[in-house]
């Protein structure tokens, strides 16, 4: 199996990727973000489309798009329930309106855009370039596996880099905010990196990845251990052998896709310690 | 697809313009599905951004992927499928949220797993099937243009079904919505409200996305409700506020579109954004001026006159 080159560059992007899902999806759901995790990775198609409209390199735009909502996502959402009255802390239900909101608007823009291509002379050269971006993870090449997993690590380092502040100011705002602790800009920093980790897992391994690897390693985390970094130490670890897991039974069985496998042994794993709590 | 001999222009004659656009029945099918799509949007909407559910709400719109392919697979309508992963994704999603009460954040885990599955399934369905299904983007931004007759009126029927069931339940799950722990003990049965109105929302996601598209399915069913709910805290007066905004945004979306090479889909989601921007501008505008105001008058001389 491992005599494949394909193989080996999927392995090699997809271990790291779901490293980085695995610890940052920790987090997420600690802080009840799915959903953005979820929007984030839509914003990433629209993002290379505008690229590619305003003649500017796909990746480099699709990046600056998903950090940039991110970061627009926590400030409308956070002034949402301050103007409703409500607390500025901790766990925020007023975000999945502005969430809602926010990122119909840009698939919207999507959709602008693929007329815009369709109708052009050019034809869908934009269109074609933004695709090619969006591929399957056994189509990676190796130059782009070894900048995946690059990314990945710095993605995890940052994380970890600002765990203990993010984790004081998730758990206890209030006291955090009184420490000095800046609370409302780690919580915009947090929805940027996530914006990264959405950009980086669409491109390399597909948005239905990211989503599966964010959530279900990171929940099934939770309920097997209260410690914060056991925890996350367990979600990267989960999320790595459910990527690794799939991509082997994806080989084996040449019908079903590597998406599906991963995601299937993520949720298993995610089943198994529902029964186990 | 409009026919070949329409060839619209926007003239200075407001009232020549809207009789051209009518002059057109695919265009007035296009209107009257959108007029009950957004009144039925609005009202579930309206729910679910009150019972902060957005997040079910679009995973339950996701469904068109695996609905679609799956009924590709079995050889049924892909309208029949989408409705049946619609039904079933809303009793998982109700399934994992509602027992034993687990906290917000498992909640929004629990729902990105059931998406994540559905999706997965819908990758597994198109690998299995093999062929082409159709165009990826017209499932998934919607074809308002093609709306036939017996789809309109299948339209009018869910949505006249899915608004007497809302309104069967609207006192209890109101009550649910807003005080869940007083509601359960009174004996209201908070977990069966919730799962009744998750079916309801996934009729409602399924047929609204034949107007937008399952993936803007939110610019019906949540902006004017978020909008509505932002200026008015009176429930009445919010009901009937999302429904306007409902209407104006899927009728200027249209009509601006039928003079535009663009999409309707475009327009809808940009003045749904657009709307609940200004919203949200004009509250902050009065929260400035209201504490502007406050203090320029020393608050011992404004009391006694308040």
């Amino acid at each position: 199996m491992l005599a494949h080159e394909f193989m080996r560059n999927a392995l090699l992007a997809g271990i790291f990727v779901a490293l980085a899902c695995g610890v940052c999806g920790w987090f997420v759901v600690l802080r009840g973000q799915v959903f953005a995790g979820d929007a984030l990775s839509h914003v990433a198609f629209p993002g290379a489309l505008a690229a590619a409209a305003a003649g500017i390199d796909e990746r480099v735009g699709l990046f600056i798009a998903t950090v940039a909502v991110g970061a627009g996502i926590a400030l409308l959402g956070r002034s949402a329930v301050a103007a409703r009255g409500g607390t500025v802390a901790g766990q925020t239900p007023a975000d999945d309106t502005a969430i809602g909101i926010v990122f119909t608007f840009v698939l919207g823009l999507g959709l602008f855009f693929l007329t815009l291509f369709g109708l052009s002379s050019a034809g869908g050269t934009g269109i074609q370039a933004a695709h090619t971006l969006f591929g399957s993870i056994f189509g990676l090449g190796g130059g782009e596996a070894r900048l995946a997993a690059a990314i990945g690590l710095a993605i995890v380092a940052l994380v970890l880099g600002i765990a203990r502040p993010l984790l004081f100011a998730t758990l206890v705002p209030d006291v955090a905010a009184a420490r000095g602790v800046p609370t409302r800009l780690l919580g915009v920093g947090f929805l940027a990196l996530l914006g990264l980790v959405a950009a980086e897992a669409t491109q390399a391994v597909g948005a239905l990845l990211l989503l599966g690897l964010l959530a279900a390693p990171a929940a099934a985390a939770h309920r097997l251990t209260a410690s914060p970094f056991a925890g996350i130490a367990l979600a990267g670890a989960l999320a790595v052998l459910a990527m690794v897991a799939g991509l082997i039974l994806a080989y084996e069985v040449p019908s079903l896709p590597p998406s599906t496998a991963v995601v299937g042994v993520a949720l298993a794993i995610y089943a198994a310690s529902a029964v186990r709590s | 697809m409009p026919p070949e001999t329409a060839n619209p222009s926007l003239g200075w004659n407001v009232a020549r313009d809207v009789g051209e656009l009518l002059e057109y029945h695919f265009m007035v099918n296009a209107l009257l599905a959108g007029t009950i799509v957004a009144v039925m949007a609005g009202l579930v909407g309206w729910l679910m951004v009150l019972r902060h559910e957005a997040f079910a709400g679009h995973t339950l719109s996701t469904m068109a992927f695996p609905g679609a392919s799956g009924a590709s697979l079995a050889g049924i309508p892909a309208a029949w499928g989408y409705f049946l992963f619609c039904g079933a994704g809303a009793l998982a999603i109700g399934r994992v949220t509602g027992g034993r009460r687990p906290a917000l954040r498992e909640q929004s885990a629990a729902i990105g797993a059931v998406q994540a599955g559905a999706l997965a399934l819908g990758f597994l369905f198109v690998s299995l099937y093999g062929g082409i299904l159709g165009s990826l983007e017209s499932l998934l931004f919607g074809d308002i243009l093609a709306i036939s007759d017996g789809q309109l009126l299948a339209l009018g029927a869910i949505a006249v079904a899915v608004l007497a069931a809302l309104g069967l339940i609207a006192r209890p799950l109101l009550f649910a919505s807003v005080d869940p722990e007083v509601a359960r003990a009174r004996g209201v049965p908070v977990r069966g409200l919730s799962a009744g109105f998750l079916v309801l929302l996934g009729v409602a996601v399924a047929a609204t996305s034949q107007i937008t598209g399952p993936l803007l399915v939110f610019a019906l069913l949540v902006a004017p409700p978020a909008t509505a709910q932002l200026l008015t805290a009176r429930p009445a007066l919010s009901l009937l506020l999302t429904v306007l905004i409902g209407e104006a945004i899927v009728w200027l979306g249209m009509g601006i579109s039928y003079f535009s090479v663009y999409p309707a889909g475009f327009f809808i989601a940009a003045i749904a954004f657009a709307v609940y921007l200004l919203a949200r501008a004009l509250l902050g505008l009065r929260a400035t001026a209201s504490r502007l105001s406050s203090q320029s008058t020393p608050p011992a001389l404004a009391e006694p006159l308040a």
